[in-house]
């Protein structure tokens, strides 16, 4: 077994001498870690660093950076910037959340699988409409370019399961 | 000579003295600008922008956050501003429930005012916001987003003010609220339930948990004997709601208004004030003798005591034992009115009239209770009773006044005083001068009036002693980490929740004048002195209850009580060595849940982890091992703990831990 998470979350208090200006880094290096900010971690940062709870959850939910629901295994950023808007990037998210069975509250599969985002300007606009995909940017995207992206990402996880 | 600045406000010059900004200016030239979010005593935030004002040079500014400066040419109204002032009351209404003809704060709702004031006869843009559901998780407050316009008062007095920061804002956007931690519930939080944000809430948003049904349920109920208390602050402040001035006495018109609502017995929590002095008083000259348990806090305030247990847990037997005298009065009447009327306790039901919107919580603890049934049935803020009397359709100001039913509604005036900061050391110094000095009869003013920490030093027959008055939580916060760190020494400390004590109490009337709450304490001291007795040993009555049967043994039953340790957020504990949910469901042979809430957290909790899983590793019993922390398990005088498969080990050493785990897998 690995070095636990939590070891880490103390290290990165420790790195920031538990310091109240540094809450935002260090909620950044604990989502880094779990891949969301998890309740009860966000309770202990506050009080190592002497900023209540109330106050801690009110930068977490300020930044859209933060989640503080776990993440799919494989995160989809849709950009709706405006170039991307005006490419129909709407039916692109509307596609994916029919073929992956999710809404505007629901943005993570049952499975864990995928996360959908939706993201202001990925600065690709020459692309528009964009999709990254697992970090990889895909450029002149329409619907069903992007469920066959999917549709692959779900063959390999199944190829691997098997 | 330096020449005081002038500013012209609206055509006249008003001289700058130590004016912080320009509203301050503003209003000294008696005009009233609207406003949400401005308040002398916290941080000027400038969210609410009503108080937008034109200056010369400068263009539309808000006034709050201005400051004054000499030649400055201030026009308060213009069409621009006036147009821009009622759009944003209309927004502001656009995203409010609307609902005022059944809204509880309607009429001392500030919205409502200034709506009327602007002359806001109708609201241009569509209804936005969605029903959301209130917060009912608290017994001392009821939070309905539905009315919040967002001004931040709460979030600023519950931060600054109190140091406690239950409520902030959470999203943002259109999107942003109001909230505590987590979205979670008022009662699910480190609230202490003071009310001060309720005190403070512009609109309906925050009030207190009304119980006006259920008492008149019980009212109504003929095989009840509704028995009724009253607190010294609310004798002074429920007359505002009748057109008197804060200070008023009215409590002879409430006493009449009861007994015509209905209410068997009517008495005083003045008389259980007195109560307290004395076994206060004793339990002081006792610790004091033994040099034991120093400085001692008083117990009234139970704000305070939740305060207490949540971020002091080491000084919580420095608090004294006494119940505070709403629950001893509760505890002693239920027992008194049992044994001589022959009723089963459950056919009493004991109403209290509080200041506070904390003693609704403080009569559903656990402790004060028998068989289930609690000492104080129903706690009614000031604001509520006044409701009841305007409901039964009571003409108060016309009402002969009555009297309150002996022996339990007879009181001195130290019980009087307990309704304001530094009343209770005063009462309770009366007494102990009295007991130590034999007859002295000092009034000890210098407690009086003191704004938020009042260090006193008194002398009674040679001996020196240090007391501490302290209202507001946020100046208690500061007392008492001096005293932790050994920086400061004292024999007694007075705590009070609200800044003023409960002459400023979260269910006292909403005031708008700033010397409202020195004006009701002096309505209590000037009461005191019209009573023919002002050390609490002088209560004939207090005598004849201790003479009777009220035995050491039984006082100390019914009129002390303990604290515990208090966890300030609910919520799971989460496994530490776990990658994923289903490894974190398995059954593990060794379970270790270590405390990470905040008195063990200081008392190194985290290097006992560091060293544990270091150990676990190295014996390569990992894989049989659940390391689970959890934030707060309400042992922290005795941090930090570690709980090994359910055992729970105190002020745990990493040898100490080693060894449990040794046995326990053994």
């Amino acid at each position: 077994m690995e070095n636990s998470k939590f070891d880490s979350v103390c290290a990165i208090l420790d790195k920031y001498h538990r310091s109240p200006t540094k809450l935002i880094s260090i909620l950044r290096e604990i989502q880094d870690e779990y891949g969301y900010l998890p309740e009860e971690l966000m309770t202990f940062v506050s009080t190592a660093i002497g900023v209540s709870p109330a106050s801690v959850f009110g930068v977490a939910t300020f930044f859209s950076h933060f989640t503080l629901e776990p993440k799919g295994k494989h995160i989809i950023k849709v950009c709706d910037g405006t170039a991307c808007h005006v490419k129909r990037s709407e039916d692109i998210i509307l596609a994916i959340r029919k073929h992956l069975n999710l809404d505007a509250e629901h943005r993570t599969t049952e499975d864990r699988m995928f996360t959908l985002e939706t993201v202001a300007c990925l600065g690709a606009c020459s692309l528009a409409p964009a999709v990254v995909v697992d970090g990889k940017v895909n450029g002149n995207m329409t619907p069903k370019a992007v469920l066959a992206i999917i549709d692959q990402v779900k063959e390999k996880e199944a190829a691997q399961d098997a | 000579m330096v020449k005081t600045p002038i500013v012209k406000v609206d055509n006249i010059d008003v001289p700058v003295e130590g004016e912080r900004n320009l509203l301050e200016v503003i209003r000294k030239a008696h005009i009233e600008l609207p406003t949400f979010c401005y308040h002398s005593e916290i941080s000027v935030y400038g969210a609410c922008r009503m108080c937008m004002v034109e200056v010369e040079g400068m263009g539309t500014v808000p006034a709050c956050s201005t400051p004054p400066a000499d030649g400055m040419v201030v026009k308060t109204e213009t069409k621009k501003i006036r147009n821009m002032r009622k759009m944003i009351v209309e927004l502001m209404l656009a995203s409010h429930d609307q609902n005022c003809l059944t809204c509880p704060k309607s009429v001392d709702c500030r919205l409502q005012k200034i709506a009327k004031q602007l002359g806001v006869e109708k609201v241009r843009f569509k209804q936005v916001n969605k029903p959301v559901a209130k917060d009912f998780s608290s017994e001392a407050i009821i939070r309905d987003p539905n009315k919040c316009v967002l001004c931040g008062d709460c979030v600023r007095v519950c931060n600054e003010i109190q140091s406690v920061g239950v409520l902030d804002f959470a999203n943002r956007g259109a999107a942003a609220k109001v909230t505590p931690c987590f979205n979670k519930g008022m009662g699910e939080v480190e609230c202490v339930n003071c009310g001060q944000c309720v005190k403070i809430c512009p609109v309906g948003a925050l009030m207190p948990k009304y119980q006006i049904d259920d008492v008149w349920n019980a009212i109504h109920d003929e095989s009840k004997l509704v028995v009724v208390q009253i607190a010294p602050a609310v004798r002074v402040a429920i007359g505002e709601y009748f057109g008197y001035g804060p200070g008023s006495v009215t409590i002879g018109q409430v006493v009449t208004a009861l007994r015509m609502m209905g209410v068997d017995k009517v008495y005083d929590s003045s008389f259980s004030a007195d109560l307290t002095v004395i076994e206060e008083g004793n339990e002081f000259l006792d610790r004091y003798t033994k040099k034991q348990n120093l400085p001692q806090f008083t117990s009234c305030c139970p704000a305070w005591i939740k305060f207490a247990e949540q971020y002091y847990p080491d000084m919580l037997s420095n608090l004294s034992s006494c119940r505070s005298p709403q629950q001893m009065f509760g505890s002693l009447a239920k027992d008194k009115l049992t044994r001589e009327l022959g009723l089963k306790r459950e056919d009493i039901v004991l109403v209290s009239i509080m200041p506070c919107t904390a003693k609704k919580f403080e009569a559903k603890r656990e402790e004060f209770q028998v068989d289930g049934n609690p000492d104080v049935d129903y706690v009614l803020t000031t604001q509520e009773l006044a409701l009841m009397i305007r409901e039964r359709g009571i003409d108060f100001n016309h009402l002969d006044p009555g009297s309150f039913d002996m022996p339990l509604g007879f009181k001195t005036g130290a019980g009087v005083i307990f309704g304001t900061t530094g009343g209770v050391s005063e009462a309770v110094l009366r007494y102990a001068a009295d007991t130590i000095g034999r007859g002295m009869n000092n009034e000890f003013r210098q407690l009086r009036y003191g704004e938020g920490i009042n260090v006193v030093e008194v002398e009674v027959n040679d001996i020196k002693l240090r007391l501490a008055v302290v209202s507001g939580l946020g100046n208690a916060r500061k007392l008492m980490d001096k005293i932790r760190s050994g920086e400061e020494y004292f024999d007694l400390v007075e705590v009070m929740a609200c800044c003023g004590g409960c002459v400023n109490g979260g269910g006292q009337p909403v005031a708008d004048e700033p010397d409202t709450v020195k004006r009701r304490a002096k309505g209590l001291y000037d009461n005191d002195k019209m009573l023919q007795f002002h050390n609490s040993i002088e209560n004939p009555y207090l005598r004849q209850i201790y003479d009777e049967d009220l035995t050491p043994e039984k006082a100390h039953h019914l009129l002390h009580t303990t604290y515990r340790n208090r966890k300030r957020i609910s919520g799971e504990n989460i496994v530490l060595n776990a990658a994923t949910a289903e490894e974190a469901a398995e059954e593990k042979k060794l379970n270790l849940t270590i405390c990470f809430g905040t008195s063990c957290f200081l008392r190194g909790s985290q290097q006992l982890y560091t060293q544990l899983m270091d150990y676990v590793r190295e014996q390569g019993i990992e894989d049989i091992t659940r390391f689970t922390a959890s934030f707060c398990t309400e042992h922290c005088k005795k941090g930090p703990v570690l709980t090994v498969n359910g055992k729970v080990i105190e002020q745990c050493t990493f040898d100490r831990a080693k060894e449990e785990i040794k046995a326990a897998l053994a």
